[in-house]
């Protein structure tokens, strides 16, 4: 554990200070060791080939120069893969969609171009790379499709599941929008493309697997959900669920695509089993393209408005992407009504099952696509009405959450509006498209909301109160680099009226208490939550021993007549009166008092509030008039996201969603030649995303808010809330220098010439 | 026939091949064919120089040869036999970090760490090299270097914090 943050105030609650993290000495030292890094003994390398064609069969795999060569272990393929899993359900994880997962080695079908359908074993890992490029295979290729555009009319409804529990479908229709539309006096229209996008984290997908014995593996995985991989490993391995343990005590990036197993941990768990060694496999960054990603997808809005500026009729549509294996979804047209308070409503959301892997959640899925249509098409009715952007937006102010006729559990939306444009110097906008330069520059100021849902799923923490009299808390949740370390080590140092260097807080591994895959936003409200009953729990236990010791002056105290500070419990009533954690143990023979404790949501009394996290972004870009060339000069994010459980780690998310703004407005791509069905541009240089010299100046603004409703520890959330409004205010930015609206990301400067 | 070329390097014989490493001298035997990024990684144990693209597109393996920033991925360990190399684990001296190190922390300049021991290294080389002095050429000679969780504007202030504290000494 590193060293404690200077500006950490031990005597003031640790939630709402800047503390750095905790972690940080480990990674600036490089001791800080991801899953590809243990280095363990008597190691195997795998290397995975991949299909080269889009659909088809395996007509032959000839694996004899490859094995010829000393040092070589094994090809696994289709015809040799041992009997695993028999149901399709066994290889469904905590994440997968309505369909049947892919089984990779199940028989010699190909489904999808990058497709893995080998793994070599070898003993060092240049040779295991080489010798893959010795296996001969040979297809028969059939037809396919993987045009979103061309097959748009195929689209159809999503098939239903669990996973829309989470990504519930559009609402229902209001009113008659078809009428309405036609009557506004303003309408504004759109068709809005946005292309495949890969998650890219800079760690490569890795898996090392040490074997223990029969059936018995610890597995060092990227991922975000270490028990998600454990149940998924023992399910389809035939294991025994204890003998299947997950460590990812550090994960090199993820932004949603760890959460799902990928096909690494498949092949490495295969091959440390059949093997009976320790196996590492690694993906290359070419084959970082061969697993989920986020869709394609095509959005058409029509808003109309009346004339006193109102909204009067929404219609969002959206057509995206999935494989023809599983129903992804997302929940792209469900947030207009969310924001807007229209009287007629029309949305559909349509799926086109295509010859490609399945897609995948990636930051923000659904809000950063949606919201880009929602605002821009907002945007250009403002300047039909020749209103104020931003005086458009608070003339249509949702007071309430009438897509589902529900108030919010909080909404400090106004205040983010406010604080941002002030901040950003809205008021020096000149309302006229290119109308604003600064030399051979266009210049252009834009805004936009941002919203995205709070949520909080059920997840367990252990407690312990040790012998040295201070605070162990553990949960199986992962840190993806969000700061879950240092900001659970802050709630649980406040829980326990502890100062944080008496916290350790121990994650990332299956073995601890359960926690659900890190993503959506919820990991603060779900784990905090968990970790707040379980410290509740540990009080009442420090309690009950206080009571047993002979003369107890707590005989009669209840658990709301003390309360924990400065590593004690003290009685209200009488200060005098107090037993430290220290004495606590040595009355229970110097013993560790532990609890573990479940935190649910409160369904019942949440099912009367939609709960958000919202946003405003103020962009500023400049375009060079004659050759096109978009800077995004200087932005501004206000967030209202709940309580800031600590500000520098929260800021740093936000950042990072401002800066995936602009790369989603304007850089990063996966581009397919559909007449081999393939991404063209599978590495990290032709594959853009922003370098330093792209980024300028960025502030963030946390808003005040407070949430007596949402959880027990009022927090919405900031993984996603950053990446929600800014794309399509860089989008209406755009706009307001130049006069043209580019409806497709990214936005390239060939578009503007 | 291309076969019997390329498999070559499979049979040919490791080097010997001596690297003074964060000051200590290594005496190692690695195929021609291993990276200096994979022979610090998987045969000296060094897993701090990360592999984020094995092909000089990232940044994440930068290291420090005989003072200049090289991508460690790009570079045969048998082509650098002799030389003295620093990874992110010699950075610091005597237990002390160096001040890149605790500006790093202090700015937040990571999220999930992964690029940053390159992106450290990299800075400590562009700052020796001495052509960068404002911000902007700061951002620009550190573009090699990328950040995929976007501690963008962190990293730059950690790096300036730092710049600028030598040109006040």
């Amino acid at each position: 554990m590193s060293t404690m943050e200077k500006n950490y105030k031990p005597e003031q609650p640790a939630v709402g200070q800047s503390i750095s993290r905790l972690e940080g000495y480990e990674k600036v030292t490089g001791a800080a060791r991801y899953a590809g890094e243990f280095n363990v003994s008597d190691l195997l390398y795998g290397y995975v080939i991949n299909s080269t064609i889009t659909k088809g069969k395996i007509i032959s795999i000839n694996t004899e120069k490859a094995e010829a060569i000393p040092g070589v272990v094994k090809v696994f393929h289709h015809k040799n893969r041992p009997s695993l899993a028999w149901f399709s359900m066994q290889y469904a994880d905590m994440d997968a969609p309505p369909g049947s997962p892919f089984q990779p080695l199940a028989d010699h079908k190909i489904k999808y171009n990058g497709q893995p359908i080998a793994l070599l074993v070898a003993e060092s890992f240049e040779l295991a790379r080489y010798a893959a490029t010795l296996v001969e295979i040979t297809y028969e290729q059939e037809d396919f499709k993987t045009d979103l555009i061309a097959n748009i009319t195929e689209a159809r409804a999503p098939k239903g599941g669990l996973a829309t529990f989470l990504k519930p479908p559009p609402p229902k229709p209001v009113g008659n929008f078809e009428k309405a539309y036609e009557n506004s006096p303003f309408q504004a229209s759109g068709k809005f493309v946005h292309g495949t996008e890969h998650h890219n984290p800079i760690e490569l997908f890795t898996t090392t697997t040490v074997y223990k014995g029969k059936g018995k593996v610890t597995i060092y995985d990227k991922t975000q959900g270490t028990v998600n991989c454990q149940l998924y490993v023992a399910n389809v391995f035939g294991l025994h669920f204890k003998d299947v343990r997950v460590i990812s005590p550090y994960v090199g990036g993820a932004f949603g695509s760890g959460l799902r197993p990928q096909y690494q941990l498949f092949f490495s768990v295969l091959a440390a089993l059949e093997l009976k060694r320790n196996v590492r496999v690694t993906l290359d960054r070419h084959q970082m393209f061969t697993f989920g990603h986020r869709p394609p997808t095509v959005q058409f809005t029509r808003f109309g408005a009346s004339a006193d500026g109102k909204v009067n009729a929404l219609n969002h549509e959206a057509i995206a992407e999935t494989s023809r294996f599983e129903d992804y979804t997302e929940v792209v047209v469900n947030w207009s009504h969310m924001l807007y308070p229209a009287k007629n409503t029309l949305f559909k959301y349509n799926l086109v099952p295509l010859d490609v892997f399945s897609p995948l959640d990636m930051r923000a899925p659904g809000g950063s696509t949606g919201l880009h249509a929602i605002e821009s098409t907002m945007d250009d009715l403002a300047y039909q009405m020749k209103i104020d952007p931003l005086e458009f937006r608070l003339i249509n102010y949702a007071e309430q959450d009438e897509s589902v006729g529900r108030p919010y559990s909080s909404k400090e939306l106004r205040q983010c509006y406010l604080q941002g444009a002030e901040q950003f110097g809205w008021n020096k906008r000149n309302p006229e498209p290119r109308s604003m330069r600064r030399g051979n520059k266009l210049v252009g100021y834009g805004m936009a909301t941002g919203i995205w849902e709070a949520m909080q799923l059920p997840a367990r923490a252990s407690a312990t109160i040790t012998t040295e009299g201070k605070l162990h808390v553990n949960s199986a949740v992962t840190d993806i680099g969000t700061g879950t370390l240092t900001v659970m080590s802050q709630i649980a140092a406040d829980e326990m009226g502890l100062h944080m260097d008496d916290v350790t807080f121990t994650y990332g591994d299956s073995k601890m208490a359960f926690a659900p895959i890190q993503g959506g936003s919820f990991t603060v409200s779900s784990v905090g939550s968990a970790i707040k009953a379980a410290c509740n729990a540990l009080k009442k236990k420090i309690l009950k021993k206080a009571k047993s010791i002979g003369n107890s002056p707590f005989k009669r105290v209840k658990i709301d007549e003390v309360i924990f500070a400065d590593r004690k419990m003290i009685s209200i009533d009488n200060p005098a009166v107090f037993i430290s954690y220290s004495d606590i143990i040595a009355a229970n023979g110097h013993k560790v008092i532990k609890s573990v404790n479940f935190a649910m949501p409160k369904v019942f009394k949440l099912k009367k509030y939609s709960r958000a996290a919202h946003s405003a972004a103020f962009v500023e870009v400049e375009v060079d008039e004659e050759l096109g060339i978009i800077n995004v000069t200087r932005a501004v994010t206000a967030v209202a996201a709940g309580k800031i459980i600590n500000p520098k780690t929260a800021r740093s998310q936000i950042l990072g969603g401002m800066i995936w703004s602009i790369s989603k407005a304007l850089r990063e791509e996966s581009i397919t030649d559909h007449r081999f069905g393939k991404y063209m541009n599978m590495n990290i240089a032709e594959y853009h995303i922003p370098v330093h010299a792209d980024i300028h100046d960025l502030q963030v603004i946390f808003v005040e808010e407070k949430d007596d409703i949402v959880n027990e520890l009022g927090t919405k959330g900031v993984g996603e809330i950053g990446l929600a409004a800014m794309p399509p205010a860089i989008a209406n930015a755009i706009f307001h220098a130049t006069g043209k609206r580019v409806n497709q990301f990214p936005i390239h400067f060939d578009t503007l010439m | 026939m291309i076969t019997e070329n390329i498999s070559t390097p499979v049979i040919s014989h490791k080097k010997k091949l001596s690297l003074t490493i964060n000051g200590e001298v290594k005496t190692l035997e690695v195929k021609p064919w291993v990276s200096l990024l994979d022979c610090l990684r998987e045969h000296l144990d060094l897993t701090g120089t990360k592999k984020g693209c094995d092909h000089g597109q990232c940044g994440a393996c930068t290291v420090i040869v005989d003072g200049k920033r090289i991508l460690s991925c790009l570079t045969l360990a048998v082509m650098k036999d002799g030389a003295s190399i620093t990874t992110i684990e010699g950075i610091g001296k005597d237990g002390e970090l160096h001040p890149l190190q605790k500006a790093f922390i202090d700015h937040d300049a990571f999220q999930c760490g992964y690029c940053t021991p390159g992106q450290i290294c990299s800075a400590i080389g562009m700052i020796a090299e001495g052509k960068a002095k404002t911000r902007t050429e700061v951002k620009e000679l550190m573009s090699g270097n990328l950040c995929r969780c976007g501690a963008n504007t962190n990293i730059i202030d950690a790096i300036m914090e730092v710049q600028e504290g030598l040109t006040n000494e």
